[in-house]
């Protein structure tokens, strides 16, 4: 069952009710970014579990078994327990900035989904900016992650907010060029184009060899890094930071921080599944599955690195990304570009 | 979209970026000055959008978001002293401020005024990143490479100062 064809039926009844057509888009967008929210809300819930379980299973363990069918509602629980907890303002905080610095977060993480295809004609915007878009927008990440350090005056928060930018800043650049070479054989920066391009599995940008595999490394690997995870995790390494640059945050706020973390984890899956493993495209099953397993595929991926690599050094962080990964990716975007403008390659 | 959408976008979006200006050159507080700007430089991406150069817009939120606000609020954390304390924004040049600003603004009317504003007859391009992409790789790849020459050797002369003699 394609979700396109209800979603299009309901726009055409709204259209024939007689409204102005401003406001039936108006209230067609509203209704988008409800449904997109409403989905990640659930599907951050979904993560959390999920991270849980992958972890304790990685250890040997259970992981929450009590409430629900192997925990499942472990996680709605948690969030109860957080929404009833105080709002605590720590008293030498700068109060406009703590304030904002969690929802300015929230709002960059789902912001990206404006531009992510989760299924045939499943899309809010078709942008002819596409991927450049999310690249942009996810800037306001680091934004929120120095103002949430700066704010809670608290010496390890800074030192967490500091590292996480200068973190996310050198990796963004390896992987806007491993990005910029699916761009260059697409042709497009809109999404829409770069799955279509990708119809039949041979043609998945994973496996056009030779860039192909290793943009994809690179856009794994820096991905890792932007979402601050393990072997990344520098910004909120418990044993030397307590927690990075959340330690001030308790109940709901903390709980958007969390919340943006896990929805941020999905962004960098469902970009790998778009840009590298075909989206949505598949055979039998409706697209927005094929989209959900794809991009579920890759955070488990995620979760498996972080259970099961240590962690790396400051010095060995910044080396890694602009010695290697860097001019890795620009050698990878120039054989991209002569294979495209190549007779014997163009296939 | 229509034009009353469009005007009324307009205006909430410039007077977002007139309000954090002035918050940015107001604050008592430099970290807030930079939130503000941040705030400002967003708001004319928002522009950009409206007037359907969203690669523009794009470029705008990634290079001036991006990077150059993150590297001022991050020289802003590395003086920890600096943040701390309440700043002065003014001095006791009043005087030649106001008359550089009227200047200033004199200079910006009266070539608003004299500009003709080139007016296309024609829809722009459906895909207008393409059109720009072709445009700077054709018509403009002199002034392109300039550009790109001037941006690599502020990048080596930077490397050049901060390297450590003998390292």
């Amino acid at each position: 069952m394609e979700l396109t064809n209800i979603f299009k039926f309901l726009y055409e009844k709204l259209a024939a009710s007689g409204l102005p057509q401003t406001l039936v888009d108006l209230i067609a967008l509203i209704a988008a970014a409800f449904i997109v929210f409403g989905f990640l809300a659930v599907m951050a819930l979904f993560l959390v579990w999920w991270e849980r379980k992958v972890s304790a299973h990685i250890q040997q363990r259970f992981g929450p078994m009590r409430t629900g069918w192997h925990g499942w509602i472990q996680t709605v629980v948690d969030m109860i327990k957080l929404l009833q907890k105080e709002d605590i303002t720590p008293a030498a905080v700068d109060r406009p900035v703590f304030y904002w610095a969690p929802i300015v977060a929230l709002t960059a993480a789902f912001a990206a989904y404006v531009v992510i295809p989760f299924g045939k004609g499943l899309i809010v915007a078709d942008l002819n900016i596409g991927i450049l878009f999310i690249v942009g927008i996810t800037t306001f990440t680091i934004i929120s992650l120095l103002m949430a350090g700066w704010g809670s005056n608290n010496k390890y928060a800074l030192l967490g907010g500091m590292r996480s930018a200068a973190q996310v800043v050198s990796y963004e650049v390896p992987m806007v060029v491993a990005i910029l070479s699916i761009v260059v054989f697409a042709g497009s920066m809109s999404m829409g184009d770069i799955v279509n391009s990708q119809s039949k599995i041979y043609e998945w940008y994973i496996f056009r060899l030779p860039f192909g595999p290793i943009a994809f490394i690179i856009y794994l690997i820096a991905g890792t890094a932007e979402t601050n995870r393990t072997p990344f995790d520098l910004p909120e390494a418990e044993q030397e930071l307590v927690a990075g640059f959340n330690i001030e945050y308790s109940g709901m706020k903390f709980a958007m921080f969390f919340f943006a973390e896990f929805v941020n984890l999905f962004t960098i899956s469902a970009i790998a599944a778009t840009l590298f493993l075909g989206g949505w495209q598949g055979p039998f099953l409706p697209s927005w599955i094929w989209f959900l397993i794809k991009s579920l595929g890759m955070v488990f991926v995620l979760m498996w690195f972080r259970w099961t690599f240590p962690r790396l050094r400051v010095d060995q962080l910044m080396e890694f990304s602009w010695k290697f990964l860097l001019p890795l990716a620009f050698v990878n975007l120039i054989i991209a570009g002569l294979m495209k403008y190549s007779k014997w390659f163009n296939w | 979209m229509q034009t009353d959408t469009v005007q009324l976008v307009f205006y909430l979006f410039s007077f977002l970026i007139i309000i954090s200006a002035i918050y940015v050159v107001t604050l008592k507080n430099i970290f807030h000055s930079a939130i503000f700007l941040v705030l400002t430089l967003f708001g004319v991406a928002g522009i950009y959008i409206l007037l359907h150069a969203e690669f523009l817009a794009a470029v705008q939120v990634l290079i001036y978001v991006g990077a150059v606000s993150v590297l001022m609020i991050f020289a802003i954390m590395l003086t920890t002293r600096l943040a701390s304390r309440e700043i002065k924004q003014s001095n006791e040049q009043v005087m030649a401020g106001i008359f550089i600003c009227a200047g200033f603004l004199l200079a910006s009317l009266g070539s608003f005024a004299n500009t003709v504003w080139r007016v296309v007859d024609k829809p722009l391009p459906e895909n207008n990143t393409l059109t720009l992409g072709q445009l700077l790789m054709n018509e403009y790849v002199l002034p392109f490479e300039v550009v790109s020459i001037v941006l690599l050797a502020a990048l080596i002369g930077a490397i050049v100062l901060a390297r450590k003699e003998g390292a």
